[in-house]
Parts: C-alpha cells; sequence; structure tokens
C-alpha cells in the first residue's frame, strides 16, 4: 500500500469538484426564497458541472495510466473520457430539470443528480471490484430516488419501486460473482485477476455469467430489459433521459473494463454470448418499439436496442472495434439526450407523452420539432449527424473482424429503426392536433431548455460532421485497455 | 489551390436551407426569393462546370481533397468524370426549375424548400464524390428528406404510405450496398475510402462475384430495376410536383450512377459475370414498365411507369458493357432525367387546375393551357425516341449496344417504343385534344410567367441536345472511356 500522496487526488479532481457542488446546493437552498430557487438552482447546478467539465478538461488530464488512491481508482483516458460524458449529460440534465414541475425546485432533485454522477464517474475509473461495487450502488441509489421522485404520481412510484428491486436484485447477483472471484483468486484488483484468471472451468464461466446479469441489467440488454420501458415511461422525463443515456455509458464504461482487463482469457466465449446478446437485443428492442404507442416507451425500446448495436463493436474486439464502442456511446448520449430534452419540453406544456400530444408541433414550434427530426434521424443512423457515423463504424468494426453476419443484423435492425422514427416524425411534422388548434397551443421554450437543446442538437451535426477528432479522441481512450 | 467549385456547388443548397430555416416563416416571398437565388446560383456554376470540363483531357477534374478522417482513410475528395458532368447539370437544371414551379406552395414553404435543398444538397455530393463513404454520407442526405417532402407536401390520399415504402425501399437497398463497400474497404487493404485507389485494388474474381450483385442492386433499387421499382411510382404519384421531378428526374440517376461508380467500375469482373442476368432484369423493367404504362388512368401513374420503363433502357445500357450501351445509358440519365422533369411540371400545372388526374376525365386542355401542351408534346417525342430529339441521341446507341450483344434482346426491347408511342400519344390527345368537359368550361386558368419560364427552359435543353449531340456525347464517350478500360477493354 502506497503512502498517501496529496498529487493523486488529482485522479479524482471532478469528484471532488462535483461533492463540493452538492455541498453548496444543499447549503445555499434554504437560503433561496421559494420562488427563486428553481431558476437558482438550475443553473447553480448546470454552470457548477460545466464549471468542473472545463477545469478537469484544464488541469486533471490523466497522462500514463496510473493506479491512484490505494488501488481503488485507475486514472486513464478512458475513465476520464467517460467521466466527461457523465458531467455533460448531468449538465444537460440538470438544465432539463429545472422547469419540470416538482422537480425543479427541490434542493434534493440536484443533489441526487449529482451524486449519481460521482458513482458513475467512480465506476468509469473503478480499479478494483470492492470500489466498482460501491461505485455502482452509489449510482443506483441515487437514481432509483430519483425515478420514483413524484410522489404523487403512481407511475413514477411504480418506476422508483421496479427499478430498484431489479437493481437491487440483480447488483446482487453480481456481488457474488465479484465474492466468487476475490474467493479464488485472494485479489480484487481487476488487472491482477484478469492475468490471473485462467481457461474455462466452473469458477470462471459462474464469474463471467454472474457478473453480465449485474451488467446487462445496467445497460438493458435483453433478457434483463424489462425494467426500462416502465421505468422511463414513469420517471420524470429528464431523469428517464439521464437513465438511458449516462447510466446506459457506466454501464458500458464497466462492461468494457470488466470484459477486457479482467476477462481477456475468456474473450472467445464472451464475444459470442456478447455477440447473441446483441442481436436479441437489438431485434427486440426495434421490434417492440413499433408497437409503442407512448413516445417515452418508444425511446425505450429504441434505447434497449441501442445498446446492441454499440456491443456490435465489443464484439469486434480489437482497438478499432471497442473505440467505435466509445465513438457510438458518445454520438448516442447526445442524440438521446435531446430526444429526451424535446418531450421532456412537449410534456411540460401538454401533459401527456401519448403520441396525439406531438400531433402539429412543427406549428406549434417549428424549432422544437427540428431539434426533434436532428435527434431522431441520428438515431435511425441517417447523415450529416452523429448517429450515421457512428453506425457505419460499428458495422465496419464488424465486417473488419469478419462477424459479416452481425452486421446484416445490425443492419436489418436499422431498417426497423427507421421506420418507426419516420413515423413519430410523420405525428410532428403532418399530423394536426384536434381541431386544427395549433396556432393557440404553442409550445414556448424556457430559457434552459433552448439552452440544453441548442448545445445538443450542435453537438449532434458537429459528431456527425466533423467526427475525426472525436473518433481520435475514442481510440486513444481504448488504447489503456489492451 | 484553384477555386473550390464542386464544393461551392455541393455546398450552396445545404447553407441555403439553413438560412431559409432561419427565416420567419411568414416570410414567404423572400424565403421562395432565396431558394430561386441559390438555386440558380448552383445551376450557373453547374454550367460553368459542365462547359469548362475539358474532354480531351478526360478524367476526373475539379479535383478537391481534403484529409477529413486520416486515420480510416476518409477524405472529402471531389472530382466530376464525364459520366458525372452531365449528371451535375442536370441537378441544377431540374433545381432551378424545381422552385419555379413550387413558387405557388403555401403550406409551410419554409420547411418546404429547405428540406428540397438539403437533399438537392446530398445529389450533388453522390455525383462528385470520389470516396466512397462520403458517397454514402451524401447518398443518405438524398434519401431521407424525401420521406418528409411526400409525407407532408404529398397527394393527401396515399402520401404516407408511399413515403415510407420509398424511403425503407431506398433505406433497405442503401444499407445492403453499405455492407458491401465496406467488405471492399477491409479487403483491399489499402485503408482508404478512396474509389480511384478501390479501383486499382485489384479485388480476387471470387470476390467481386460475391459482392457485386450486394452492392449493384442496393444501388440499382433507386435506379428502379425490377423487382424492386415497386416504390417508384407510388412515390411519383404521391410526391408533391417539385419532389416528383427531382425524384424521377435526379434521384433516380443517382441510383442509377452509384450503382456505376461503385459497382461496374469497383467490381468489373463481377460486373462480368453477373450482366447476362442483370440484363434479363433490366429488359423486364423496360417491356413491363411500358405495358403497365399504357393501361394507367392516372395521368401521373403513366408517367410514373414511363420512367421504370426508361430508366430500364439505362440498366440495359450499363449491363450490355458496350461502349454504345454505356454512352447511350449516360446520355438517357441526362435526357430522361430533363424529360420527366418536364412531364411531372406539367402533370403538375393540370391538376392543379382540373384538380383530376384521371386521363378519361380531362380533355381539351390544349386551349386554356397551350404552353403545357406543346412542352408534352416534345416531352412525348423525346420519350419515344424521335429523331431530332434528346431521346433519340440517347436510344438509339443504346439498341445498338444491346444488339451487339444479343439481336433478340433488342429486338424484345424494341417493342417498348412501339408501346411508348402508343400511351405518350394516347395521353396527350385525350389530355390536350378533344372535347372539354364541361366542368372546366372557364375554370382553367392560365399559368404563370414562372411556370412557362421552367417549361420553355426544359423543352428547349431537349430539343437543343437532340439538333446538337455533340453538347453532350463527347463528355459522355470520355467518361465511358475510363469505365470500359476497368472493364479491361470488353
Amino acid at each position: 500500500m502506497s503512502t498517501f500522496a496529496p498529487d493523486t487526488l488529482i485522479a479524482v479532481l471532478p469528484e471532488l469538484m462535483l461533492l463540493l457542488l452538492g455541498v453548496v446546493v444543499l447549503v445555499l437552498d434554504p437560503f433561496w426564497k421559494e420562488t427563486n430557487r428553481r431558476l437558482n438552482l438550475g443553473w447553480l447546478t448546470a454552470a457548477g458541472l460545466f464549471a468542473t467539465l472545463i477545469v478537469s478538461l484544464l488541469i486533471g488530464r490523466p497522462g500514463e495510466p496510473t493506479l491512484a488512491l490505494g488501488g481503488m481508482v485507475r486514472f486513464d483516458l478512458l475513465g476520464f473520457t467517460f467521466k466527461m460524458f457523465f458531467i455533460f449529460a448531468a449538465a444537460v440534465t440538470a438544465l432539463l430539470f429545472m422547469d419540470t414541475e416538482h422537480l425543479g425546485r427541490r434542493a434534493e432533485a440536484y443533489l441526487l443528480l449529482l451524486a449519481a454522477t460521482i458513482g458513475m464517474n467512480l465506476m468509469a475509473a473503478a480499479a478494483d471490484l470492492v470500489m466498482l461495487y460501491l461505485a455502482i450502488e452509489t449510482t443506483s441509489i441515487p437514481l432509483y430516488v430519483l425515478a420514483g421522485f413524484m410522489t404523487n404520481d403512481d407511475k413514477s412510484n411504480e418506476a422508483g419501486f421496479k427499478y430498484f428491486l431489479f437493481g437491487t436484485l440483480t447488483s446482487t447477483i453480481m456481488l457474488y460473482g465479484f465474492s466468487l472471484v476475490y474467493g479464488f483468486s485472494g485479489t480484487a484488483n481487476l488487472a491482477e485477476i484478469g492475468a490471473g484468471l485462467g481457461e474455462l472451468n466452473l469458477l470462471t464461466v459462474s464469474f463471467l455469467f454472474l457478473v453480465l446479469v449485474g451488467l446487462a441489467f445496467k445497460v438493458s440488454l435483453f433478457p434483463f430489459h424489462f425494467w426500462a420501458p416502465d421505468v422511463y415511461e414513469g420517471a420524470p422525463t429528464p431523469v428517464a433521459g439521464f437513465l438511458s443515456t449516462a447510466s446506459k455509458a457506466a454501464g458500458f464504461a464497466v462492461i468494457l473494463r470488466l470484459l477486457i482487463t479482467a476477462m481477456p482469457s475468456l474473450s472467445d466465449s464472451w464475444i459470442w454470448i456478447i455477440a447473441i446478446l446483441a442481436t436479441l437485443t437489438m431485434t427486440v428492442g426495434n421490434l417492440i418499439a413499433m408497437a409503442q404507442k407512448n413516445i417515452k416507451r418508444m425511446l425505450a425500446y429504441s434505447s434497449i436496442a441501442h445498446a446492441g448495436y454499440a456491443l456490435i463493436g465489443l464484439v469486434a474486439y480489437g482497438k478499432f472495434g471497442v473505440a467505435t464502442v466509445v465513438f457510438y456511446i458518445m454520438a448516442y448520449l447526445l442524440t438521446n439526450l435531446a430526444a429526451f430534452g424535446v418531450i421532456a419540453a412537449v410534456g411540460r406544456i401538454s401533459g401527456s407523452e401519448e403520441f396525439p400530444a406531438f400531433y402539429g408541433l412543427n406549428r406549434r414550434n417549428s424549432t422544437l420539432s427540428l431539434v426533434m427530426l436532428v435527434a431522431f434521424l441520428s438515431l435511425a443512423g441517417m447523415p450529416p449527424f452523429g448517429g450515421f457515423v457512428a453506425k457505419v463504424f460499428v458495422f465496419a468494426a464488424a465486417i473488419e473482424a469478419g462477424w459479416i453476419w452481425l452486421a446484416v443484423v445490425g443492419v436489418l435492425n436499422s431498417i426497423f429503426g427507421l421506420y418507426y422514427y419516420l413515423t413519430a416524425l410523420k405525428y410532428i411534422y403532418l399530423y394536426r392536433m384536434e381541431g386544427e388548434a395549433e396556432e393557440q397551443n404553442p409550445v414556448p421554450l424556457t430559457p434552459a431548455y433552448s439552452m440544453a437543446l441548442l448545445v445538443l442538437t450542435v453537438g449532434i451535426v458537429v459528431m456527425g460532421v466533423a467526427f475525426a477528432p472525436w473518433f481520435d479522441l475514442a481510440s486513444s481512450a481504448v488504447l489503456n485497455l489492451f | 489551390m484553384q477555386f473550390p467549385v464542386l464544393s461551392i456547388i455541393v455546398f450552396t443548397p445545404m447553407v441555403a436551407g439553413l438560412i431559409i430555416l432561419l427565416m420567419k416563416p411568414d416570410r414567404k416571398t423572400e424565403i421562395r426569393m432565396t431558394a430561386l437565388s441559390a438555386a440558380a446560383f448552383a445551376l450557373l456554376l453547374s454550367i460553368w462546370v459542365y462547359f469548362s470540363y475539358d474532354k480531351i483531357a478526360a478524367g476526373y477534374q475539379f479535383i478537391e481533397r481534403y484529409d477529413w478522417m486520416p486515420m480510416l482513410g476518409i477524405s472529402l475528395y471531389f472530382g466530376v468524370d464525364g459520366m458525372s458532368a452531365p449528371l451535375v447539370l442536370l441537378t441544377g437544371i431540374v433545381m432551378v426549375t424545381g422552385v419555379m414551379i413550387s413558387w405557388g406552395i403555401d403550406d409551410r414553404p419554409r420547411e418546404f424548400f429547405a428540406f428540397l435543398f438539403i437533399l438537392a444538397s446530398g445529389v450533388f455530393g453522390v455525383f462528385v464524390s470520389l470516396d466512397l463513404f462520403m458517397l454514402f454520407f451524401f447518398y443518405e442526405i438524398a434519401v431521407f428528406p424525401m420521406y418528409l417532402l411526400i409525407a407532408i407536401w404529398g397527394w393527401i390520399q396515399t402520401r404516407e404510405y408511399a413515403a415510407m415504402k420509398l424511403t425503407l425501399y431506398l433505406f433497405i437497398g442503401s444499407v445492403v450496398a453499405l455492407v458491401g463497400a465496406l467488405a471492399m474497404y477491409w479487403t483491399s487493404g489499402a485503408q482508404t475510402f478512396d474509389m480511384l485507389a478501390l479501383a486499382a485494388a485489384n479485388f480476387s474474381p471470387e470476390f467481386q462475384r460475391l459482392w457485386f450483385p450486394f452492392v449493384f442492386l442496393g444501388f440499382a433499387v433507386l435506379g428502379g430495376i425490377f423487382p424492386f421499382h415497386n416504390w417508384s411510382p407510388d412515390g411519383h404519384v404521391a410526391a408533391p410536383t417539385a419532389v416528383s421531378m427531382f425524384h424521377a428526374g435526379v434521384l433516380m440517376k443517382l441510383g442509377a450512377f452509384a450503382a456505376l461508380r461503385v459497382g461496374i467500375m469497383l467490381l468489373p469482373e463481377g460486373a462480368k459475370f453477373h450482366m447476362p442476368w442483370i440484363i434479363f432484369l433490366a429488359l423486364i423493367n423496360i417491356v413491363y414498365g411500358a405495358f403497365i404504362a399504357m393501361v394507367q388512368t392516372d395521368f401521373k401513374y403513366v408517367i410514373g411507369f414511363s420512367s421504370v420503363s426508361h430508366m430500364g433502357l439505362v440498366m440495359i445500357g450499363f449491363a450490355t458493357l458496350t461502349p454504345e450501351g454505356l454512352i447511350g445509358a449516360g446520355v438517357q440519365m441526362f435526357s430522361h432525367g430533363v424529360m420527366t422533369a418536364l412531364f411531372f411540371a406539367a402533370v403538375g400545372m393540370v391538376y392543379d387546375r382540373a384538380h383530376t388526374r384521371e386521363i378519361p376525365k380531362l380533355g381539351g386542355m390544349a386551349k386554356p393551357l397551350p404552353i403545357v401542351a406543346v412542352a408534352v408534346i416534345i416531352g412525348s417525342l423525346v420519350s419515344m425516341g424521335m429523331p431530332g430529339f434528346s431521346g433519340f441521341v440517347a436510344e438509339f446507341p443504346i439498341f445498338m449496344g444491346i444488339w451487339k450483344t444479343q439481336w433478340l434482346i433488342a429486338v424484345i426491347a424494341a417493342i417498348s417504343i412501339v408501346v411508348t408511342a402508343a400511351y405518350v400519344l394516347l395521353v396527350v390527345r385525350r389530355v390536350f385534344f378533344g372535347e372539354m368537359p364541361a366542368e372546366f368550361e372557364g375554370h382553367i386558368s392560365p399559368i404563370n410567367v414562372l411556370d412557362k419560364a421552367a417549361l420553355v427552359f426544359l423543352s428547349s435543353i431537349m430539343i437543343g441536345l437532340g439538333l446538337f449531340p455533340a453538347l453532350m456525347v463527347p463528355w459522355v464517350q470520355s467518361g465511358v472511356q475510363y469505365v470500359l478500360s476497368l472493364l479491361g477493354g470488353v
């Protein structure tokens, strides 16, 4: 055990700043008048998160990968990149929180958001099973609460409770896998486990399966996806957006680390498992999404499908393949946040997320419909948006590695995807509100929404057009894994 | 560095589209003026590119290359050759005339022109891209606005169905081709999407034979090849006039062109191996399309199926892999593009006034709409390949090419000329001559100046090209030389 050196704290600089921000939010909250809270809290949290992002980028960048804090966290570019995604997503989510009723003026909501973000950051950086488990729980518990935050809404309560039940069950199973491997290998460090883990035998197979259960829940892979639609539908929309993006990305960070660092010797087996999971996840997600009548449920199934696409890159393995996963997550994060942002903005006015609430949106607010167009086309994988490049890259990775059938499955799935995304666009551009009363029912955008959606839309287009720097970032991030 | 004229052509419509989106929705006149001036600017530049293309030197010209993603060998690599220069010009022409005849669109013209222009950018981009990745990039940009354009501004009865059908067909085709393209990328080992480098990659014959059908047919879906043509007439009919013009006039060429560029030029061995049966598909297009067109009673469906038939001629011209066939196909792409744009413009004008496209219900339109009648007659003459019009310049070499390959096919394909003559003349007689039904008496307002200008412009191009084939054939010839050299001098 190394002695404590203050400069290793740089490895957790973002988390420390988030912690500080949380304390500031909590302390200042009682001093503000009820009427001002919404604005003050939201802007404070969002600004604090953006500041964290910038400060971390300026002074907190990792050099050579090192273990810090007694081997608990690994300070490397992969973890750092994911941390930046989470902080960005949290900042945008804080903006979206502001104008959500019952959520925007409660300091607890922002605090829970920050706590979950700290947990995610640690998930991405954890180099040790104990740290990893703690980080996963630090992420999950605030999210359970956030999903059920609307205590006067049955659906929200159901969402929180369901998420909690599924979450604790699967994380217990995962914990059992952790303890099993610790018992046999005598170490909790991921890299050491990876070096010592033998070929296929009962122990390694149980480790693999038990851990996969927990992770598959996190990123809602088939057959552990059942919670996602109900939770997304019931949870406050910005929370659902956060769950489907940052929380999922955190799950992917852990998947990459665990499978590649801790189980390289099993790669022949888990690649096949992941390939099958990816196929089923994509197909089930897309097929069920087509039948949905509620846009949040549709997006929930679509986000299940997207986890499947991202896994294609992991199946391809290798530096290029895993880089495409990181790139995919980056593009998906921006896109899905934008989609949920639009839904939150419309839901705030219309009070519903069923499709008819979106009829005639183009005439009610053309900017909002344009953002939705960008987000949905990006999800469908159309240029010049990030989703197109991301999809092409994962398919390219699959073909490079010889997984042509998987690429074909992905390609066919994106056709189903296109169908329901276009259908949703048809509702907002073509269909009319009841009584054609769009003029009398505008959907005004608050400054917070405008800012969040602007940032996301620009991000989606930039990633779709100037994709090279982002992909370079993704590929240097994954170099640490190999 | 030289003047980046191709990038300006490609990005002008997109930038104009974005500017239009930023304008206030109720300032409709300003929006239309912006659209028209952007389109005119793009047309002028494409005319300039066309006429300053050096056909003696041939090869790719106006080359621009910017590294876009060196890690994977993606670059923004533009250039035109003798095959693509006429198509760039065609796109410019259709864009300007499309804006002119869409002047009357009153439902959200801002979104309409913005989507139309994004589509136009995609089309230009495909025609000039020499990088396979960028080709797909622009290809998809050209596909998705179609959905919205047809679904929102289309014919109310079928628009939702037709728009979705069209988009899904085209998307399926393009992703199938994409898988093939990615396979090419990795197999070449050159780590580049540069199509000139890929053409020199010497793929093994087995590889080429395996992947050619996917790549060629994937793109040919957009060219309307049998049995994947089904989306096309439905789409044409449902689309608003300007979109029909774009769709039949330019987008179908996009499919044929990409099938040539990526399919035949990058996988020549595969092309030689598979062409014997592709000729049959194209033959079915030609003959079947013509017969189906003959029995239609909806004016727009007639034109829609005639497009299927005429695009079959393009495909069969490719499939012969002979110099004559390819030259004819190249000219046919341009000629049919102008002709079908004119037809759809004319149909739109009649429909806007009569509110029906049922041929038996129409009649006597030549009196109130003389210019439309003349334009349609010119289009019909082009359509049946009458000498003196551009259709002849295109179809004659194609038939020569087929004859050289297999005379029997030429004979069968020639049936279509007779059938085409029959249906276009019937349509002209029923719609424009004869007795005008009483309910239209006094209700047919004359067309406006912009409509007239568009029709006159399109007609004069077809006559001009028919009288002076030298205005296009040398260009196409220089492009065909390169294709043939890749095919190893068949």
